[in-house]
């Protein structure tokens, strides 16, 4: 599922279209469809992006800095970044693994292999915590054994590494697999034909060739991370300070009322929100 | 003649001149199984150790038929207007210009960047009776937070990017050359749209759609804080996965979990199909095979 539209691509002006009469629309209708398109963008995008930093500033600037700067917020954000830390450069070698066999080879099942890579973005994110707890959870195929070890992964943080690691499985891989088809094996084969070891293939011919795609790939998959709520919710437990990363801290505040609080750590979750948006023009540019 | 010779043997060879074969297939397999297919496979196998009916039971319980019909409707009217809103905003993009373009292009992928959760209650209160939106509505007597509506709302706006990044690079793409035949023919603005532009865009409306609608389905964290939950009336199907969950119902929530499961295969069969017809229509209307 080509959900998470990436594709790094560069485009043509408009002006293009502008200048035949048989490619431009009358003025009226011109104006009707940007004025209904610029409509909606202002209220489904622009009002809710505004709204967290009004609401979250709605007490002043000592509440929205009391907020952020909670013990428990600060619990939330170290867990946050952990998940992600561990999760992106797990699925950074499995993207690069899976773009370098199905860009570089031909095998039979490679359509379905591609297939099976996309699986976790149609899976709905409270299934994906499920999963994890009909395998580690108390009554879940490993609970027995693992509770005699005394290991705890379900209400703990390794699950919430695991649904993470789950949501944001594709992202890397489904950004270099058709980057390194496009690009083919020639280079490849030449540095190979030269006496390159595959090592040195990869890192002197390959990487330098994927690394915009590679970027683009690893900040949606942190966006992703950082931000998973559903999935994460399922196997965390909420123990405040302990098992809660930043969206579910979010969650928490909110239901205990404490509004400018939960805006105030929510606008922190905007703010990557939109730096990952820039990353994403500048990847654009810099690439195109 | 050889050298036409010696270029196909070399690339039908050529592919396992590289190394890494093995190694990155294996761990890919391996990897893939552990952390996605042997965990979901956890969920048709406990299902199938239920007894029929115990599951039966669960899945066709009317509070969970009800949870099917409000995600179902609210999911398919969301992909309908990000369908329609989506158009005209790849059009907009790909072909006006106006002030602040690149800021829209920009922002439109903010539900892809935006927590859930975060969209989920900034939404809530943009649409609670006191909110922005909300208050706009209430003297009509129109409550939008807390109601169905409000998943609607939710749920069109976690859709839109699904849809205008489906259709803004075919609008790109798309040769300018058949709108102009169609207007040397004698074919207005409109017919050349309705005839000529509609039905090559349609394979990628019919994707966005899809995808937006696959999306929504499955999607929690931008709904539950401005459903409001009620039973039998805003009640999604993952919430009832979770509610289960909380009462200690494993069974129960696998066996709801199941039946998403099989809606999610479903629809990415239906987005495979689709996008393979949206990429050889591709080929021949970019004028590939034309020209």
């Amino acid at each position: 599922m080509s959900g998470m539209v990436g594709g790094i691509q560069a485009y043509h002006g408009a002006e293009l279209y502008e200048l035949s009469p048989a490619t431009r629309e009358p003025k009226w209708a011109r104006y009707t469809i940007l004025g209904l398109s610029l409509t909606f963008f202002a209220i489904f995008l622009l009002m809710p992006l505004l709204a967290v930093f009004v609401e979250a500033l709605r007490k002043g600037w000592d509440v929205y800095w009391q907020a952020i700067t909670n013990p428990d917020t600060g619990a939330a954000i170290r867990l946050t970044l952990l998940a992600a830390a561990i999760a992106i450069p797990l699925n950074v070698v499995f993207g690069v693994a899976a773009a370098w066999c199905i860009s570089k080879f031909e095998f039979r099942g490679k359509q379905l292999l591609i297939t099976l890579i996309d699986l976790p973005f149609s899976v709905s994110p409270v299934v994906a915590g499920l999963v994890y707890v009909l395998v580690f959870g108390a009554h879940g195929w490993f609970g027995e054994w693992l509770s005699e070890h005394n290991i705890k992964i379900i209400f703990a943080v390794p699950g919430i590494v695991l649904a993470t690691i789950f949501v944001t499985f594709p992202f890397v891989a489904r950004e270099l697999i058709p980057l390194m088809q496009a690009q083919g094996t020639d280079a490849e084969e030449a540095a190979v034909s030269l006496g390159a070891s595959g090592w040195q293939t990869f890192w002197r011919v390959t990487l330098p060739s994927i690394k915009w795609g590679l970027l683009y790939g690893v900040i949606l998959c942190n966006a992703r991370a950082m931000g998973e709520f559903g999935a994460v919710s399922v196997v965390s437990g909420h123990l405040r300070g302990q098992t809660t990363t930043l969206p579910l801290h979010v969650e928490i505040l909110y239901n205990e009322y404490q509004f400018a609080a939960a805006f105030a750590v929510a606008s922190l979750l905007a703010l990557l929100a939109l730096v990952t948006l820039g990353i994403k023009l500048f990847i654009e540019w810099k690439s195109a | 003649m050889f050298a036409e010779y010696n270029l196909v043997m070399a690339q039908a060879v050529g592919k396992r001149v590289l190394p890494g074969f093995g190694l990155s297939l294996g761990y890919t397999l391996v990897y893939l199984s552990l952390i996605v297919l042997i965990p979901l496979s956890a969920v048709f196998i406990n299902a199938a150790s239920m007894p029929w009916n115990e599951f039966w039971q669960v899945v066709s319980s009317p509070q969970v038929v009800s949870s099917y019909r409000v995600s179902f409707l609210t999911s398919l009217l969301a992909a309908l207007i990000n369908s329609f809103f989506g158009l005209l905003i790849a059009w907009s993009l790909v072909r006006y210009n106006f002030f602040g373009k690149r800021l829209v292009d920009a922002l439109i992928d903010l539900p892809f960047a935006l927590p859930t959760a975060v969209a989920g209650i900034t939404l809530s209160a943009l649409y609670a009776k006191n909110g922005w939106i909300g208050s706009l509505f209430a003297p009509l007597g129109i409550k939008i937070a807390f109601t169905p509506l409000g998943i609607l709302i939710a749920l069109t706006f976690i859709g839109l990017p699904f849809v205008v990044r489906t259709i803004q690079p075919v609008l790109q793409e798309l040769s300018l050359e058949f709108e102009e035949a169609a207007a040397t023919l004698g074919a207005t603005r409109w017919q050349a749209f309705s005839r000529v532009v509609l039905p090559a865009l349609l394979p990628a409306m019919l994707t966005g759609f899809a995808l937006a609608f696959a999306r929504a389905v499955g999607e929690y964290g931008s709904v539950i804080f401005i459903a409001g939950n009620v039973p039998m009336v805003s009640e999604i199907t993952p919430l009832l996965i979770i509610t289960h969950l909380e009462q200690f119902d494993v069974a129960g929530a696998t066996a709801i979990a199941t039946v998403m499961l099989v809606v999610s295969f479903s629809l990415l069969l239906i987005i495979n199909g689709l996008q393979h017809w949206a990429s050889s229509r591709k080929r021949y209307l970019t004028g590939e095979d034309v020209a």
